[in-house]
C-alpha cells in the first residue's frame, strides 16, 4: 500500500478509512447508516445493544506468504464468521467485505429491536424525545411493527425518578445503553452515575451527594438515545417538532460554545415566543458537541419579571417612565455639556457591535472607556495569542500546554474537557497553581506556588533560568524548553487587576523570549470571566486600578450590561459622586436604581452580534427570541446618541458595524456576517438526521465562525507594554488573608435568575486550612464576620486540609466585592 | 477404592494441613519448578501434558500459559473459583479439602508467567473456604513458600482471595476481572483478549480450580505419566460432578473417555428407584440435553465426542441426570429462570430474551399457554442464538432449543385445551 488508509467495501461501496477506523464509522463515511443504540462516537464502544449487526467476511490469509489466497478468477477468498459482528466495535482491515443490507441482518436488526421494546413503555406521544427519539426511528425503519410481546406482561418501572434536581430518569424508557454512564466516565470524567443491579433489574443510579453532581450532566440527555433521560428544565415542557432553532453563541465564559436556542409560541405566555431549551451546536473547534449545564440552563434571566422594557428618566427623585426621544435627547444634552469627563463602563457580555459603538461615542466626546473586569492582558494576547489554524481538539504530543493561576474546570469548563483530553492524546499538561484542581490529574507536571508567587513561579521557566532547579520545577521546566508548541493559559486564581496584568505581561514575555509566537498552536490565552471581555479589548476598552476614584470624579457616567453599585458598595458610593448617570441595561439592578437616565436594551438572544471568544474565535449569534417592549439593541441605542451629537453611527444592522470594525482593526480585517456563516462538513458527522448516531446536537448550519490573527501572526512589530510594577501580595499582621477564586456557579446577576441552578450557587464561604482556622479560632460551619473596607460581610467557614496555610479563599461573585487578594480583619460573629 | 490424584484426600486423610501435605511430596513440584526449570519449561511441560481448561471450554492451558506477551508488565494470574454452574460442586471439594493442591497449581502458574501477584476469586458463598485459604497463604508465606525471593531464588509471589458477591456471570472470566477490579460484574467486549490487556490492563493468565490442581501433578510427575490417563485430545484425569435422578450423587475421579454408562451406572449406581433414564446434562444449565439413549450411554466423556455426536460440549463436566418422571418443559422453564436471574443485563438479546422467555415458560408451566406460545418461545430462543455479547446468552438457549427439539410431547401435554373457533 502507498497510502495509510484501510481499503475495504460495504455493500459493495469502496471505501478507504485510517487504519483503526470501526467499521460503523465507514459506513457512515460511505453514507450507509448502520443503527446504533450503544456506540457513539465520541464515547469507546461497548457492543452492548446488539443493533449494528452485520455480515462480515475478511480475505483468507496465506499464512506462510502473507498473501491473500485468490480463487480462480484471483479475487480474494472470503472467509464469512458464522455469527454476525458487532460493526461498532470491529475495526477495519484491509479487503474486508461488509454486508449491511442483506436479509440476515434485516432479521437481526427486527429481532434486537423487538427485544428492546418488549421492554419499552409505549408513552411515545407524552415522551419528550418523541419526534427526535433515534428507537423511534429505527424502529420506523427496522422493526417488526407489531409485537408478539404480551402487553399485560410488561414490567412497569418508576418514571419520575430524580437522579439530582436537574436530570430525570424514566426507568421504563431506559434501554440500559451505558451511553450515560460512559460520557460521565470517559469524556467528563465526573463518575457519578452508575449501572445498578443485572438483567432486566439493571439501572441507573446516582452515586454522588448531590445527585448527579456534574457540571456536565445536561449532555447526557442529548445522547441518550430514547426519553429515559430529560433535564428537569425541558421535561414536558414542549414537542421536538413545534420547536424552532435560532443559532447562538453562549454567553457565560470565554469558551464560545456554539449552541442552539430552541424556541416556540406559549399559549400560557399570551402566544409569545419563549426559549424552551438551549442545546449544544456541533463546532469541532470550541466545544465539539457539548456545553456545560451553565450554559444549558441559564438563559431563564431573559423571561425574568425584572426584565426593563421602557425608558425612564429620573424626575424628582424618582425614576419615571419615558420615551425614547426624551431620555435619548437628555442624554445627549449632558453629554455635549460634560462630554469630557464622560466615563463609559463596559461590561463584557456585550457584542463587539454594541462596543465597537460605545466606544467610538466615547473616544469623540473625549471620554474614557473603562471595561468592568478584575482581569488584564487582552492587549497582549490580541499580539500574542493563538493564532489561526490552532485547534484545542487536535493538540498531541509534542505540545506544551502551560495552565496558570486558574482553575479551568470552574472558569472554561469546556476548555478544561478540551485541554484534558489533549493531555491524553499527549500533550504535555504542565499545571502551576496555589492549590490542588481538578486539571491536576491529567498534568504531566504539577507545580505549587503559594498565593502570590505566579510571577516567581512562571520565572523559572525563562530561557536563561538557572540549572539548579528543585523537583518537579526542573523536569517541568526542560519538558518546556523541548517542546516545539508552547500554548500558556492564565486564569484569575487568586489574582486581581494588577496581579492579572503582572501575570499576562510575563506570560506574553516568557513566550517571546521562546519564540512560541505567531505560529498555530502557540501563544497566550486567558481564561476571561466573560463570555467577550476580548472583543471589549479588541475594541478599545480596559480595566483600570481607581475605579471608583474615576467613576466618582465623572461628569456623566454611562454604565452598560453591568452592575458596579450592586457588586461593591464602594463603586455605588463613587456613583452617588459622580456626575449624571446613564445605565443600560436589561434588568433592574442596584446600578439602575441610581440612574439619571435609564435605557433598556436588549438580551443578546433577542437581536443579532458577534462574540470574540477566549481563544480569539469570532462568532456570530443570531436572534432567538423577539424582543420585549420598548427595548433597542445595545449598539442601536449607542448610535441613536451619537446620532444627536451629530456623528454618524450605523443604528440598524450589526454586519455593517462588523464592516467597520474590519476596517479599523487589523485582527478583523478579512471578517464580515458572511465569513462567520460559513461551514464545512465535520468529523464525525452529526446533526438532525442522524439522531440515533450522535444525539440530539444540533448540526452546525449557521457558521464555524473564524480564528482571528494576531499581531504576531501578521508580523507586525509588537507593542509590548513595560512591564507594570510588580504587585505586593498583602500580609498583615493580625489579619488574614483572603484570596478570590472563580466559581462556575457563582451569583453573577444573569446566574441568580435561574431557579434551576439555585441549590447549586455558591454561598459566601471562606475556606482554609485548618490549621489557619484553628489559629483564627474559627471551626466549620461557624459563621464569621469579614470586614472589607469596613463593611462587614457574613461569612461560613469551612475547611479543606488541601489548601495552603496562612490564607483563605473566597469565591467571586457571591455579593462580598474581594476581587484581589486582601488582608482582612476577620472576627467570629457574635 | 482406586488412588485418587485430584480428590487426593480420599487417599490420604488430612492432606487440608500443611504438614501432612508437605510429608507427601507438596511444593516439591513448586520447588523443582522454581528452582530447576525456566518458566518456558514449564509452559512447555504444560503444552507437552495436553492439559485442557476444566473450567467449560477446554482450552489448552499451556497455549494459554503461552499466549502473555513479555514486552508487557506486569503478569497477573487468576484463579477462577467462582463454581456456579448449577451441578458443578468439583472445585469447592478441592478448595475444602484439598486447598494446597490447588495452591501449589497457582503457585506454578504464576512462575511459569513470572506474576508476582495472583489472585482467587471465589463465588461470594464461598466465604468460608475464602477464610480458610487465607489461613492457608499464611502459613505458606510463614513457612516461606509464598513471599520474597522464594527459596533463595529472586522470584516472588503473594497471593490474595477475592470475593464476588453471587453472580453467575462472574465466573465469565473478563465479568470475573470487572468484578475483581471492583466494578460491577458485566463481562467486557473481546478482543482484547485476557492474555493481553486482563486485569488492570495487564496480561493475565485466568484457570480454573481444578486446572490448576492439575499442574503440580504435572509438573511432578510429568506430562507423560498425566497422558496415561484420558484420551489423546483430552487428556488426564477430569472430576465428573454426578447430580440428578441417581443413586449415588457426588464427585467423580475420572479418566476421560470413560462413557455415560460407567460413570452413572457403574459409580452412580443408577437411576433412583429403577426409572427409566430419560436424558442428560453434561454441562450444567448450559447444557444441549442429551436423549439417554443406549448408544449416547456408550459414548466416550471428552471434549471432542459428546459434541460431534449430539451438539452437546462437555463444558464443566457437570452430569446432571434426568429420569422418565422429569418433564422436559419443566426442566426448560428452570433453566430459564436460572438464565433470566443471572443475566447481568449488558447486552440487549439476553437482558431482554431470557426475561421474554421466562414469561412464556411461566405460561407453558401454568397450563395457560396455546400451541402458538411453544413456537414462539422457540423463535424468541432463536433469536436470542448467535447475538449475545458473551457465553452466558448463548448457554441460556441451549436447554430450551434442545428439549423442543427432543421432547416437543413434554411441552404440549402442557398446553390449554383449545377451543375451536
Amino acid at each position: 500500500m502507498t497510502d495509510k488508509l484501510v481499503h475495504l467495501t460495504i455493500d459493495n461501496i469502496p471505501v478507504s478509512v485510517p487504519p483503526d477506523t470501526l467499521v460503523v464509522d465507514a459506513a457512515k463515511q460511505a453514507g450507509i447508516n448502520i443503527p446504533v443504540f450503544c456506540y457513539h462516537p465520541k464515547l469507546h464502544p461497548v457492543g452492548m445493544c446488539r443493533m449494528c449487526l452485520v455480515e462480515i467476511g475478511r480475505p483468507l490469509l496465506d499464512r506462510a506468504s502473507g498473501e491473500f489466497v485468490r480463487d480462480a478468477d484471483g479475487a480474494p477468498k472470503l472467509q464469512f464468521s458464522p455469527k454476525l459482528e458487532t460493526a461498532c466495535t470491529t475495526p477495519v482491515t484491509e479487503g474486508m467485505v461488509v454486508i449491511t443490507n442483506s436479509q440476515k441482518v434485516a432479521d437481526a436488526r427486527r429481532e434486537v429491536l423487538e427485544f428492546i421494546l418488549t421492554s419499552h413503555p409505549l408513552d411515545c406521544p407524552i415522551c419528550d424525545k418523541g419526534g427526535e427519539c433515534p428507537l423511534q426511528n429505527l424502529t420506523m425503519e427496522h422493526g417488526p411493527g407489531q409485537s408478539r410481546f404480551l402487553f399485560d406482561e410488561k414490567m412497569h418501572l418508576d418514571k419520575h425518578v430524580p437522579l439530582g434536581e436537574l436530570i430525570y430518569l424514566d426507568r421504563e424508557r431506559c434501554i440500559q445503553c451505558g451511553r450515560c454512564v460512559r460520557f460521565q466516565n470517559e469524556v467528563a470524567d465526573d463518575p457519578v452515575i452508575a449501572f445498578s443491579q443485572r438483567g432486566r433489574a439493571l439501572e441507573i443510579i446516582t452515586q454522588s451527594t448531590p445527585g448527579f453532581d456534574s457540571i456536565f450532566s445536561g449532555n447526557t440527555t442529548d445522547i441518550c438515545p430514547v426519553g429515559a433521560l430529560t433535564t428537569a428544565d425541558f421535561r414536558f415542557a414542549a414537542r421536538p417538532w413545534e420547536l424552532k432553532a435560532a443559532a447562538s453563541i453562549c454567553q457565560h465564559c470565554a469558551v464560545g460554545c456554539n449552541i442552539v436556542f430552541n424556541v416556540r409560541r406559549e399559549a400560557l405566555q399570551g402566544g409569545r415566543m419563549v426559549i424552551k431549551r438551549v442545546m449544544p451546536r456541533q463546532n469541532e473547534q470550541v466545544n465539539e458537541i457539548w456545553i456545560c449545564d451553565k450554559g444549558r440552563f441559564a438563559y431563564h434571566y431573559v423571561e425574568s419579571p425584572q426584565r426593563l422594557t421602557q425608558p425612564m428618566i429620573r424626575k424628582d427623585g424618582a425614576l419615571i417612565e419615558a420615551e425614547w426621544d426624551e431620555a435619548l435627547d437628555l442624554v445627549a444634552k449632558k453629554l455635549t455639556a460634560y462630554g469630557a469627563s464622560l466615563v463609559t463602563l463596559a461590561g463584557g457580555r456585550l457584542s463587539n457591535e454594541d462596543l465597537f459603538n460605545l466606544y467610538s461615542l466615547t473616544h469623540t466626546q473625549g471620554g474614557q472607556a473603562v471595561l468592568y473586569s478584575y482581569m488584564a492582558g487582552g492587549d497582549l494576547t490580541a499580539q500574542v495569542g493563538i493564532p489561526p489554524q490552532t485547534d484545542l481538539g487536535k493538540l498531541g504530543a509534542g505540545c506544551v500546554i502551560l495552565v496558570i493561576a486558574c482553575d479551568l474546570h470552574e472558569e472554561a469548563p469546556l476548555w478544561w474537557l478540551r485541554i484534558k483530553a489533549a493531555a491524553q492524546r499527549g500533550a504535555s499538561l504542565i499545571v502551576l497553581n496555589p492549590r490542588t484542581t481538578r486539571l491536576d490529574r491529567y498534568a504531566r507536571h504539577v507545580i505549587r506556588y503559594e498565593y502570590g508567587a505566579e510571577l516567581a513561579a512562571l520565572s523559572a521557566f525563562q530561557p536563561q533560568s538557572r540549572g539548579d532547579l528543585p523537583e518537579p520545577v526542573r523536569s517541568a521546566v526542560k519538558t518546556f524548553q523541548e517542546a516545539e508548541n508552547v500554548i500558556i493559559l492564565y486564569g484569575s486564581e487568586g489574582l486581581g487587576l494588577q496581579e492579572s496584568k503582572a501575570l499576562a505581561h510575563a506570560c506574553a514575555g516568557l513566550l517571546i523570549k521562546t519564540y512560541h509566537i505567531g505560529r498555530s498552536n502557540n501563544g497566550l490565552v486567558a481564561a476571561w470571566h466573560n463570555a467577550n471581555l476580548q472583543g471589549a479589548w479588541d475594541m478599545g476598552f480596559s480595566p483600570i486600578n481607581n475605579l471608583a476614584e474615576t467613576l466618582s470624579k465623572a461628569g456623566v457616567t454611562y454604565v452598560v450590561a453591568t452592575d458596579p453599585a450592586g457588586d461593591d458598595p464602594q463603586l455605588a458610593e463613587a456613583l452617588q459622586h459622580s456626575g449624571f448617570l446613564v445605565v443600560q441595561d436589561i434588568l433592574m439592578t442596584e446600578t439602575v436604581k441610581m440612574a439619571d437616565v435609564f435605557l433598556p436594551a436588549q438580551a443578546y438572544m433577542e437581536r443579532g452580534g458577534s462574540y470574540t471568544s477566549g481563544e480569539r474565535r469570532l462568532q456570530r449569534f443570531y436572534p432567538a427570541v423577539p424582543p420585549p417592549g420598548n427595548t433597542l439593541p445595545d449598539f442601536a441605542i449607542t448610535a441613536r446618541i451619537s446620532q444627536r451629537l451629530g456623528r454618524t453611527a450605523e443604528e440598524q444592522s450589526p454586519a455593517r458595524i462588523l464592516l467597520q470594525i474590519a476596517a479599523t482593526n487589523p485582527a478583523y480585517a478579512e471578517m464580515d456576517y458572511q465569513l462567520l456563516a460559513q461551514v464545512h462538513e465535520q468529523q464525525p458527522l452529526m446533526g438532525r438526521h442522524d439522531l440515533y448516531y450522535g444525539g440530539t446536537t444540533y448540526e452546525n448550519r449557521q457558521g464555524l465562525g473564524a480564528h482571528l490573527s494576531t499581531a504576531a501572526s501578521r508580523v507586525e512589530p509588537l507593542n509590548i507594554p513595560d512591564a507594570p510594577p510588580p504587585p505586593v501580595f498583602p500580609v498583615q499582621e493580625g489579619l488574614l488573608t483572603v484570596v478570590p477564586t472563580t466559581r462556575l456557579y457563582d451569583r453573577g446577576s444573569l446566574l441568580i435568575h435561574s431557579n434551576l441552578l439555585h441549590q447549586r450557587l455558591a454561598h459566601p464561604t471562606l475556606t482554609m486550612h485548618p490549621k489557619t482556622a484553628e489559629a483564627y479560632q474559627l471551626s466549620r460551619g461557624q459563621t464569621a464576620v469579614m470586614l472589607l473596607e469596613k463593611t462587614p460581610y457574613r461569612v461560613e467557614i469551612d475547611l479543606d486540609e488541601d489548601l495552603p496555610h496562612g490564607i483563605a479563599l473566597l469565591p467571586r461573585s457571591v455579593g462580598i466585592p474581594l476581587n484581589a487578594p486582601q488582608a482582612v480583619k476577620l472576627r467570629p460573629e457574635s | 477404592m482406586s488412588e485418587h490424584y485430584l480428590l487426593r484426600h480420599r487417599s490420604v486423610p488430612h492432606i487440608d494441613r500443611l504438614d501432612v501435605y508437605r510429608s507427601q511430596g507438596g511444593f516439591e513440584a513448586f520447588h523443582k519448578a522454581v528452582t530447576s526449570l525456566k518458566p518456558g519449561e514449564v509452559i512447555e511441560e504444560i503444552k507437552k501434558s495436553g492439559l485442557r481448561g476444566r473450567g467449560g471450554a477446554g482450552f489448552p492451558t499451556g497455549t494459554k500459559w503461552g499466549f502473555l506477551p513479555n514486552t508487557l508488565w506486569p503478569h497477573y494470574v487468576v484463579a477462577n473459583a467462582d463454581e456456579s454452574e448449577p451441578g458443578t460442586f468439583k472445585d469447592h471439594e478441592i478448595l475444602e479439602s484439598n486447598p494446597f493442591q490447588f495452591l501449589e497449581g497457582l503457585m506454578i502458574a504464576a512462575y511459569a508467567v513470572q506474576a508476582q501477584r495472583a489472585y482467587i476469586y471465589l463465588r461470594g458463598e464461598f466465604w468460608q473456604l475464602a477464610q480458610a485459604l487465607d489461613q492457608r497463604i499464611a502459613q505458606l508465606e510463614a513457612d516461606g513458600l509464598l513471599g520474597e525471593d522464594i527459596f533463595g531464588t529472586d522470584y516472588s509471589l503473594r497471593l490474595f482471595t477475592h470475593l464476588g458477591a453471587g453472580a453467575y456471570i462472574c465466573g465469565e472470566e473478563t465479568a470475573l476481572l470487572e468484578s475483581l477490579e471492583g466494578k460491577l460484574g458485566q463481562p467486557r467486549l473481546r478482543p482484547p483478549f485476557p492474555a493481553t490487556a486482563g486485569l488492570y490492563n495487564s496480561p493475565t493468565v485466568i484457570n480454573n480450580v481444578e486446572t490448576l490442581t492439575n499442574v503440580p501433578l504435572i509438573i511432578g510427575r510429568g506430562a507423560d505419566w498425566f497422558r496415561s490417563f484420558g484420551t489423546d485430545k483430552s487428556p488426564g484425569l477430569k472430576i465428573f460432578s454426578l447430580s440428578g435422578c441417581v443413586n449415588r450423587p457426588g464427585n467423580y475421579e475420572l479418566p476421560l473417555g470413560c462413557t455415560f454408562r460407567e460413570l452413572i451406572y457403574d459409580h452412580g449406581g443408577g437411576i433412583v428407584q429403577d426409572h427409566a433414564i430419560k436424558a442428560i446434562m453434561a454441562a450444567g444449565a448450559s447444557s444441549v440435553l442429551i436423549a439417554a439413549t443406549p448408544e449416547a450411554l456408550e459414548t466416550p466423556m471428552d471434549y471432542e465426542t459428546t459434541l460431534e455426536k449430539f451438539g452437546a460440549p462437555l463444558g464443566s463436566a457437570s452430569i446432571i441426570v434426568l429420569d422418565e418422571t422429569v418433564n422436559m418443559a419443566w426442566l426448560a422453564f428452570k433453566t430459564i429462570g436460572f438464565f433470566k436471574h443471572e443475566s447481568c443485563g449488558k447486552c440487549t438479546p439476553c437482558r431482554e430474551g431470557t426475561f421474554w422467555m421466562n414469561q412464556i415458560a411461566t405460561r407453558i408451566m401454568r397450563g395457560k399457554a396455546t400451541r402458538a406460545d411453544i413456537h414462539l418461545l422457540e423463535n424468541v430462543a432463536q433469536q436470542i442464538q448467535g447475538k449475545c455479547l458473551c457465553a452466558l446468552g448463548e448457554f441460556s438457549i441451549m436447554a430450551v432449543l434442545s428439549s423442543l427439539k427432543l421432547f416437543a410431547k413434554d411441552f404440549e401435554q402442557l398446553i390449554k385445551v383449545e377451543h375451536d373457533g
